[in-house]
Parts: C-alpha cells; structure tokens; sequence
C-alpha cells in the first residue's frame, strides 16, 4: 500500500515537472489594457485564445481607453485597446509605429423610463439633440408626441441620465450629436467628457451599469447605454431617426448596415461614422480598436498576429450574442492585410 | 505597577531583583518600538502631503486660488473649478451628521440606560456595529434600488406643497442631495453610536445616583446631569463621524447624481469631492490629474480642518460643561 502510494506520488511528481518544463520552454505572457466597453468581448476571446495556444497567455485589463493608450505610449503593454482610437500626436510618441485595428463594433442605444411602458418610442433628430441640449424638458413636448401618435406621452419632466466618468461611450455619442446640432458643438462639445447642461435634469452616473440602474429606477429618464448592456438589462430603448429620415430600432442588422457605410479610403483605420448613410443604418455606431506596435520580438508578433487572426474569423461570431456588432467584409478584410504590419 | 501592589513586603524581597541586563534591552527595544510606530504614522502622513503636494503643484501654480472658487470642471478646455464639489461635500455631510447625530445619541441612550436588558442591549449594538462592515457600494446599490423609490412619493409631494422653500426647490428626479444624504447618514451612524455611548458608559456611576438621590426623574437626570458629564466624547462622536462624512466615496458617487452645480435643494444633484476623485481619476490625462492632486489636497485640508477645529470645540466645550480642564 505504501509503496503504491509513494509510485503514485512521484507518477505525480514527474507529470508536474514535466509540464512545468515544457511551459517554461514556451510560456508566453501577453498583457494588454484599455477600453471597458468591448472588455466581456475581449476576455472571452482571450481565454478562448489561450486555450488553443497551450503555453500563450494573454491577458487584458479594462482600465479605460484613456489609460489604456497611456500604457501603450509607456510601453508598460504589448497591446492595448480603445474606443477612442488614438490621436495623432499620442501616435507620434511610440517610436516603433502604431498600428490601430478595429476589432469589433457597437451601437449606442438612448435607453428609457416611461410609466406605462409605450413601446417603441419613436425621436426624431431634433427631438433626441432637444432633450440632451436641455432645451425639451418634458416628455409631452410637441417635438416628441408629433413622432408618436399612438402613445400616450405623460406630462412628465425628462430625467437626462449621463455619465459621471470619461467615457468612449461619451465620445461616440457626442461625436454623433455635434454633428446634427450646432447648439450642441457649442454648449456640449465633444469628448469622453462633455460640458451637460447644468440643470437638475441631468444627472450623472458611473458606467454603463450606473447609468443604466438609475435610468430604471427613475420615471421619466432618458440615457445613453451601449447596446450590449440594454440587451442584457431588457432596457426599453428608442428608434432614433437616421439619415435618410427613417425611423431605426437598434439591433444587429441596423448596426451592420450602419457600419458598411464606412468606407476607408486610406490605409488608416481610424474611420468614423458620427452619421452612417443608408436607410436602414442605426445612426449612432462606432469601431472600437486594438493598439499594436509595429515592431517587437518576432515571437511575440507572431503571436499577436495570430490574436488578430482569431479575432477576425472565430471572433466575430459571438459578438453578436453579447452585444456587439460583427465587422463588415470590406473592414475585416483591410483589418487582415494590415495585420501583417506586425513585426 | 504589579510590584508596587504586592502586599507582603516579605515577598518582594525574594522576588525582586534588579532586572537584567537582557530584560534592560527588551525595555529599550519595546520603548524604540513604540517611538518608531508613533512616529512612522507622522511620517506616512507627511509623505502622502508632500507626494500629492508634488503631483499637484502644476495645477496649484496655474489655477492657484481660483480652482476653489471657480465652478466648471472641464478637462478638454482645461478649466477646472471646484465650488461645487466643496459645496457639495460640506452640505452632504453636514445634513448626514444632523441626521446621523440625532438618531446615534438617542440610540446611544436608549442602549446605555438601562432602558433594555443588557443581554438585548448587546444585540442591538453588534446590529448597529455591522452596520459599519457593509461595504461602500452595497449601500450605493441599496440607495438606488430602495432609497430613492421609497422617498419618491414624499419628495413629489414635498416639491409640489413646499416647493416656494428653497430646499424642496427642484423636482426630484432620483439621484441627488437627498438620497445621498440618508445614506450617508446610515453610513455614519455606527460610528457616532458606538462612540456615544462610551462615552455615556464611562460616566461613573455615582454620577447617576447622585442625580437621582436629588430627585430628578429619569428624563431630568439624562439631560441635565449624564448628556452634559459626557458632551465631550459625544461631541468627539460627531467630529469623527463628520470626517467619515467627508471622504465617504462609492456611494456618493452612486447616488448624488455627480453634477457640478451648487443648490440649497435637498433633489438636486450635487457632487462631493471624493466622488469627484473616484469617477475621474481612471482615464484623467496629465493636465487633469494635476488638478485631481489638487482637489485631493483640498479635500484632505478640510478634513484636517474639521478635526483640528473639532478638538479646539472639544477642549473649550470640556472646561465649560464639565468642569474639566
């Protein structure tokens, strides 16, 4: 008995040093931060990833976009992730050259409390940029009932709900507004965070779970979400008008028909969509990209290489499940060509 | 003190003998011990001002007072003011420590004069004192999901009856003063409870009978004669419970609805200084960390402010209620 167990025990112990040996032989350690809204995306394609390439770690911590380029421009990461991309003079900075790829997309929903429930509410452009200028203040204003004949619209005050963090959902969102309001490029502006209007209307919450919490314990508040948490909380969320005049529901399909209207030119990436064409486009959906340096150890890119490559193919298609939306051909095709970059 | 005590001298004189010299060290090791645990804290502190104070000092130089009086916080125009936030800060907490002041006293007395069995009085004092172990944003998360759905009916009614006062001024739309408040208020609570009534424990009991043997009732000897004898730890109670007030973060940034404008309104929001800190520091860019250190420094002067002007209050209040210097 006793020997069994002493066999058993140095069975165990060869298998362990073995394994030990062969993942020192091999191990790879990649870290990664930034942008929280594609994060649940990311970590389930990481762990994925890691499980196929036994011996490749990748790790990725949502610190925010903001900090996550500071890490890229620090080198203190091997890739990193933002929802703001990256500007030019922050670019300028990392001397083995920036490649920024998008990796997925998302829509940003206008989520809202109403008694009575009306579904499918309907805002017309001036209606949604009215009610974050501050200038519509109750849900019975004119601008939003002539949108719904059918529902009941109660003469209630509209709660705006924002966010109380610097944001990349602030960004793209106000991004889209500055582009239909000149009022809002004024007073507002544009940026991950913005100058709301100082009325008790507005008031502000962190994250998207903040914002969203208190849009449902409020009657009569309007905010900002992405669409992946709406899905996920069963928010009621607005048809917004888009472009072409049409009123749009936020889903997959409107978002993909949102994002095939973007067309780069360029080898630069970096493309927004603050007004997709089209008449079945969501209005307001944006890319969110990866950091990568051009240069590194040749493992290492090989490796990071292969993370685009997955992310691409086997990526995509759970995004739609946990709310985001797939890229479109034409992106993900320039995506693969100028993943070769990586070195 | 244990030698001193002893009562046969006949047994000192075998027992004791001058220590030894490793005894000698052991003093002068547990004597450094305590010197450098004292003075390690002076330290720490003087290394966080002087850290903060270094990482601040662009701002300081280039907002310099004019970020306390200034009210807009803008990080891409680099504007930063913080009026609001101070505002915000001193009237939440303010509000928090009526409350909390009010309820912790009575529950102090009610546990400590004998109103219940001592068996139950202990039950109710490890409830309060669990109350203190609740974490940060439990409370949030309670504040949104119960608080504020609970006091909505009240705070319409307040608004549409009482509206002309200031505080019931602005309609309530959930995150805001209010709700901010009562939770702060409960957040604080065991911490003035717990204080109170030891200090209310630790008047000595001749004290109470003295005041009864005169013939005061039970209400007369509570007011007059045992809140007075005690008025320095319960006031210290309220110091400490303001300056928890005062740095309380998650919470408040769940709840006050963290807009930077200044109301006497109870439903308006507001924001404090800690949730200023807590919702912009993870993606704040160089220029506006700076002036993140300096509302920092701000908030920790305030905080010092009120615990040095509470223990002057302390020592002037002492000498005049109880007697004692």
């Amino acid at each position: 008995m006793i020997s069994l167990r002493k066999s058993a025990f140095t069975l165990c112990l060869c298998a362990a040093t073995s394994l030990a040996g062969t993942a020192a032989a091999e191990d790879m350690h990649l870290v990664g931060s930034g942008a929280s809204f594609p994060f649940p995306l990311y970590s389930a394609w990481l762990k994925d990833f890691s499980k196929q390439n036994p011996g490749v770690t990748v790790d990725y911590q949502a610190k925010g976009s903001g900090a996550g380029i500071q890490d890229f421009v620090n080198h203190t990461v091997d890739f990193a992730a933002s929802d703001a991309a990256m500007k030019d003079e922050e670019m300028a900075k990392v001397a083995e050259g920036t490649l920024l790829l998008p990796m997925t997309a998302g829509e940003i929903v206008l989520a809202y409390n109403l008694p009575g429930k009306p579904k499918d509410l309907k805002l017309t452009r001036a209606a949604y940029t009215g009610i974050f200028a501050g200038t519509i203040t109750k849900w019975n204003d004119p601008a939003i009932t002539a949108a719904n004949p059918g529902a009941a619209l109660p003469d209630l005050p509209i709660t705006v709900v924002t966010r109380s963090d610097a944001s990349g959902t602030t960004f793209v969102f106000t991004q889209h507004l500055v582009t239909l309001s000149e009022a809002i490029r004024k007073t507002v502006g544009m940026g991950t965070t913005v100058q709301w209007p100082k009325t008790p209307q507005f008031v502000a919450a962190p994250k998207n779970d903040g914002v969203t919490a208190t849009i449902k314990q409020t009657p009569g508040a309007i905010g900002y979400i992405e669409y992946g948490y709406a899905k996920l909380t069963k928010a009621d969320t607005a048809s917004l008008e888009n472009k072409s005049g049409k009123f749009v529901t936020p889903s997959e399909a409107s978002g993909i028909a949102a994002l095939a209207s973007a067309d780069p030119k360029s080898d630069d990436l970096r493309v927004w969509i603050p007004d997709p064409e089209g008449a079945d486009s969501y209005p307001i959906a944006s890319f969110t990209w990866m950091l990568f340096y051009k240069k590194q150890a040749p493992e290492k890119a090989a490796v990071l290489r292969k993370l685009v490559e997955y992310g691409l193919t086997e990526g995509q298609k759970g995004a739609d499940a946990m709310g985001y939306i797939p890229l479109p051909a034409n992106i993900a095709a320039k995506v693969r060509a100028a993943a070769a970059q990586i070195q | 003190m244990a030698t001193e005590s002893r009562p046969n001298p006949a047994d000192s004189q075998t027992v004791s003998r001058p220590p030894s010299a490793l005894e000698h060290l052991w003093d002068r090791c547990f004597q450094a011990l305590t010197h450098v645990a004292a003075w390690a804290i002076l330290v720490l502190l003087a290394y966080i001002l002087w850290k903060i104070g270094a990482k601040a000092a662009p701002a300081i130089g280039s907002y310099r007072l004019g970020f306390l009086t200034d009210s807009i916080w803008d990080a891409q125009a680099g504007r930063f003011g913080l009026l609001p936030e101070i505002w915000g800060t001193l009237y939440s907490s303010l509000l928090a420590l009526i409350i909390a002041g009010f309820f912790g006293l009575t529950v102090a007395i009610f546990l400590t004069q004998d109103f219940l069995p001592p068996r139950l009085a202990m039950v109710f004092r490890t409830v309060i004192e669990m109350l203190a172990a609740i974490p940060s944003v439990v409370f949030g998360l309670w504040g949104i999901f119960v608080v504020i759905p609970e006091i909505r009916p009240l705070a319409e009614w307040l608004h549409l009856h009482a509206g002309w006062m200031p505080i019931f001024g602005t309609s309530f739309n959930g995150p805001g003063m209010l709700p901010a408040t009562i939770v702060l208020a409960i957040m604080v609570l065991p911490t003035i409870t717990a204080i109170s009534q030891d200090a209310l424990q630790a008047i000595p009991y001749r004290t109470k009978e003295a005041a009864y043997g005169l013939g005061a009732t039970r209400w007369e000897a509570i007011l007059k004669v045992l809140l007075p004898t005690a008025a320095g730890g319960i006031f210290s109670a309220l110091v400490l419970g303001f300056g928890r007030a005062l740095g309380e973060t998650m919470a408040l940034a769940m709840l006050i609805g963290n807009s930077n404008q200044i109301s006497l309104s109870l439903f308006s929001p507001g924001d404090t200084l800690a949730s200023l800190l807590a919702s912009h520091f993870p993606e704040a860019g160089p220029v506006e960390v700076g002036a993140l250190m300096y509302a920092a420094l701000v908030l920790l002067f305030i905080t010092l402010m009120v615990n040095v002007l509470g223990n002057a209050l302390l020592a002037l209040t002492q000498r005049r209620i109880s007697g004692v210097s």
